[in-house]
C-alpha cells in the first residue's frame, strides 16, 4: 500500500461526510486559533509592557515608601499613603560620599487641579519634581528652559508644560512668560517640552512640571515625596548603588536590619522582572485554557473516528479478507484523523494570525507601542499540538478498526 | 495428475462465547486439488461457512492441521493469513461488498492496493474485461444492478490473479437470470484452471460444481463428484 492511496482512501472518507468532518475540524480550529491568538496578544501585551518600563531608561532606580515583598509591588502603588520618604533622605542620597555612583537623584509628588489661563481651564495633573528632571528623564524642554534647584528651594512658581496641556490651553499661542493658574496659584510658564508620548504608563504630554518645593508647601500641604528616582552613572553600577541606597537609607531613617526597611527599593530591571512574571503568568494560565479547549477537540475526533470506525466496519472487514494487514488499517484511520486536525491547525492557525493582526490594528490605532508577534515558534507549536492531538485521539479508534475480526465485520449489519 | 493444493486434516473449530464452548467442525478431513470446483453444502448452522472461513484463512482451526500448497498454515499470524489471502485468495459475497460511491475501477483494483506493488492498471482493466463490464469502468457501484455488482466482485476476486476463488452465497442476492450468468462465469473461470470453492444452500447452484461435498453437524457426510449431466438435467428441469 503506497502512502498516496491511504491519503487518497482518507480523503474520499472525509470528504463524503462534508459537514461532519468540518464540525470535528472546528474544534481544532478554535483551540488552535485560541492559542496562537494568546501567545500574540500576550507577547504583544508584554512588548508594551516592556517598552513602557525601558522608555524610562535602563539606569533609573525608585524608591518607593513603604516597604514591599522584593518580587511583588510597592505598597504605595496599592494605593497605601506612606510618608517615610522626606527631604533629608533626598540629600542624603545627593551626597557623593553615601551614593558615589548617582549622577542625579529627585523626587516626585504629584497632585490633580484645575489649570487655567485666561478664560481658559483644563483638568490638568501637575508633577512636582526637582531641578535634574530633565536628567533623570532624558527630557529637555523644546522652548525656554527648566528652573533651577536654587529656584526649586526660594518656593518659585514656575510652570514647565507637556506638549498636549500646551496645546489644550494655547491653542499655539506661546506660553512663555504667561501666567497659568493651578488650583488657582498663580505660575508663569518657562518653557514647554517637545511630544513625548507615554512612558513608564503615564503620558508625559499631559502634565505640568512645577518645583517639587513648591508643589508640596503650596500646593500639596505636605512634606514627603511620593516617590524617589536616581539616575546611576554606569549600568553595571546598578546593584552597587541600590546597596549604597539601602544603607544610607537605613541610616537616615535609624533602622539596623533590612527586615526593618520602610522603603522598597527598585531598579528597572526589577520592575520589568515583576512585570514579566505577572504576563508570564497570565499567558501561561491562558494558554493552559487554551490547552484544555484542544484536549476537548481531541476528544470530538475520537468521538467522531469511533463513529466513522463502527459506520465502515464492513468496508474494514472487506479490506482486511482481500489483504489489507493491522497496520494499513491502522494507518489509514490514523491518517484521517491526522488529516482533520492538520487541516484544523492550518486554518486555525489562519484565523488566530488574522485576529491577532486585527488585535495588534486596533492596539497601534488606540496608540499603544504594540508589537505584532506571530511568531514562527507558535506556528510551529501550533502544527505539532495539533498532529499530536489528532494521534494521540487517533490512535485508540484506529486501533478498534486495525483489530477487527474479518469475518465478524463482513456480516455486521 | 493435478497437484493437491489444500489437504486439512482432523480440522476442528470450536467457539468459546461466555465460558460455554459451541463445537462447530469436528475432525474434518479434506483434499481438493488445483482446478476443482467444489460446492460445499449444508443447512445454515451446519458448519459449511466456518469451513469456508477456515479454508479461506480467514479464520484459524482449533485443532488439526491445514497444509496449503504443502505448507502448514493452521498457525500463522493474523498479518501472514492477510498477505495469503492478498495473494493467493479471491473472494465473492453473497452481499457483493463492494466500497460505496466507488467506482468500478476503484472496487475492483482494492487487493492490488495491499499487495506492496505499484498499482498495474491493465491487469486491471483484465480482470474487469474478462466480467465484460469495460462499459461500466466509472460507474459508482451504487449505480450498479444486483448482477453487475456481483461482477465487479468477481472481477476484484481475480484482479491479483489468485489460484483459489471463494464464492459464499454468490448468487443469493440475484434474481435468476443474472445468478446464471455469475455461475457461467464462475464455470469459465474454472474451466480456465481455476480452482473454485463455492458455498451454498442451493441445489441448482451447487450443480454447476464437479464436487459435491455436504456438511451436516460439523462432519461431511456426503463428498461425490459429480457428472456433467446433472446440470444438463437440472436446467431441463428448470425449463418445464
Amino acid at each position: 500500500m503506497q502512502i498516496g492511496d491511504s491519503f487518497k482512501i482518507s480523503y474520499t472518507a472525509l470528504s463524503a461526510k462534508k459537514s461532519r468532518t468540518f464540525l470535528t475540524m472546528l474544534g481544532i480550529i478554535i483551540g488552535i486559533a485560541s492559542v496562537i491568538i494568546i501567545m500574540s496578544v500576550g507577547a504583544g501585551a508584554q512588548s508594551l509592557i516592556t517598552n513602557q518600563i525601558k522608555s524610562m531608561g535602563s539606569n533609573l532606580i525608585s524608591i518607593f515608601p513603604g516597604k514591599s515583598d522584593e518580587a511583588g509591588p510597592p505598597s504605595s502603588v496599592m494605593g497605601i499613603i506612606n510618608t517615610s520618604l522626606k527631604r533629608n533622605d533626598l540629600k542624603a542620597l545627593a551626597n557623593i560620599n553615601n551614593v558615589p555612583h548617582a549622577a542625579a537623584v529627585i523626587g516626585y509628588n504629584r497632585g490633580i487641579a484645575a489649570v487655567t489661563w485666561r478664560s481658559n481651564e483644563i483638568d490638568g495633573t501637575y508633577v512636582g519634581v526637582d531641578a535634574d528632571y530633565p536628567i533623570i528623564e532624558d527630557a529637555a524642554v523644546i522652548d525656554g528652559r527648566f528652573f533651577t534647584q536654587e529656584e526649586n528651594e526660594s518656593l518659585s512658581r514656575y510652570a514647565i508644560l507637556g506638549s498636549q496641556v500646551n496645546e489644550d490651553l494655547f491653542y499655539g499661542e506661546n506660553p512663555i512668560g504667561q501666567n497659568i493658574k493651578i488650583k488657582k496659584t498663580a505660575f508663569t510658564v518657562i518653557g514647554y517640552f517637545p511630544k513625548r508620548g507615554t512612558k513608564g504608563f503615564q503620558n508625559q504630554d499631559n502634565l505640568i512640571f512645577i518645583p517639587s518645593y513648591t508643589a508640596q508647601k503650596l500646593l500639596l500641604g505636605i512634606d514627603y515625596y511620593s516617590m524617589l528616582r536616581v539616575k546611576v552613572d554606569l549600568e553595571e553600577n546598578i546593584e552597587q548603588t541600590i546597596n549604597d541606597i539601602r544603607v544610607t537609607l537605613r541610616e537616615q531613617h535609624d533602622i539596623d536590619n533590612s527586615e526593618n526597611e520602610d522603603f522598597s527599593v527598585r531598579s528597572q530591571k526589577d520592575a520589568l522582572n515583576v512585570m514579566l512574571a505577572v504576563t508570564d503568568a497570565l499567558k501561561f494560565f491562558l494558554a493552559a485554557i487554551a490547552a484544555i479547549s484542544l484536549v476537548v477537540g481531541g476528544v470530538g475526533i475520537m468521538n467522531i473516528m469511533l463513529v466513522a470506525v463502527s459506520e465502515r466496519t464492513r468496508e474494514i472487514g472487506l479490506r482486511k479478507a482481500v489483504g489489507a494487514k493491522r497496520n494499513v488499517i491502522m494507518n489509514q484511520f490514523l491518517i484521517e484523523s491526522i488529516i482533520i486536525t492538520l487541516f484544523g491547525g492550518v486554518a486555525g492557525i489562519v484565523v488566530g494570525a488574522t485576529f491577532s493582526i486585527l488585535i495588534a490594528l486596533i492596539a497601534r490605532y488606540l496608540g499603544y507601542s504594540w508589537d505584532l508577534v506571530v511568531s514562527i515558534n507558535s506556528i510551529i507549536l501550533a502544527t505539532s499540538i495539533s498532529v499530536i492531538v489528532g494521534l494521540v485521539f487517533g490512535i485508540y479508534p484506529a486501533q478498534r478498526a486495525a483489530k477487527l475480526n474479518p469475518i465478524e465485520a463482513l456480516h455486521y449489519e | 495428475m493435478p497437484s493437491e493444493l489444500i489437504k486439512l486434516n482432523k480440522i476442528c473449530k470450536d467457539y468459546i462465547n461466555e465460558e460455554v464452548v459451541t463445537k462447530v467442525l469436528h475432525d474434518i478431513d479434506l483434499d481438493i486439488n488445483e482446478g476443482e470446483f467444489v460446492a460445499i453444502m449444508g443447512p445454515s448452522g451446519s458448519g459449511k461457512s466456518t469451513l469456508m472461513h477456515i479454508l479461506g484463512f480467514l479464520d484459524k482451526p482449533t485443532c488439526g492441521k491445514y497444509l496449503y500448497k504443502g505448507k502448514d498454515v493452521s498457525n500463522l499470524t493474523d498479518d501472514q493469513l492477510a498477505e495469503i489471502r492478498n495473494k493467493e485468495v479471491g473472494f465473492v459475497f453473497q452481499a457483493f461488498n463492494l466500497l460505496v460511491r466507488t467506482s468500478v475501477f476503484d472496487n475492483v483494483k482494492l487487493p492490488m492496493l495491499y499487495t506492496g506493488q505499484k498499482l498495474d492498471k491493465e491487469k486491471v482493466l483484465e480482470a474487469i474485461k474478462s466480467v465484460g463490464l469495460l462499459h461500466r469502468i466509472n460507474n459508482l457501484s451504487n449505480q450498479l444492478s444486483g448482477g453487475e455488482k456481483q461482477r465487479v466482485a468477481i472481477a476484484r476476486a481475480l484482479v491479483n490473479n489468485p489460484s483459489l476463488i471463494f464464492a459464499d452465497e454468490p448468487t443469493g442476492n440475484l434474481d435468476s437470470k443474472s445468478g446464471k450468468q455469475i455461475m457461467e462465469i464462475l464455470q469459465d473461470l474454472n474451466e480456465k484452471g481455476k480452482t473454485i470453492i463455492l458455498v451454498t444452500h442451493e441445489q441448482y447452484t451447487a450443480s454447476h460444481a464437479k464436487r459435491i461435498i455436504k456438511i451436516r453437524d460439523g462432519t461431511i457426510i456426503s463428498d461425490t463428484i459429480v457428472s456433467e449431466r446433472l446440470i444438463a438435467k437440472m436446467e431441463n428441469e428448470l425449463t418445464k
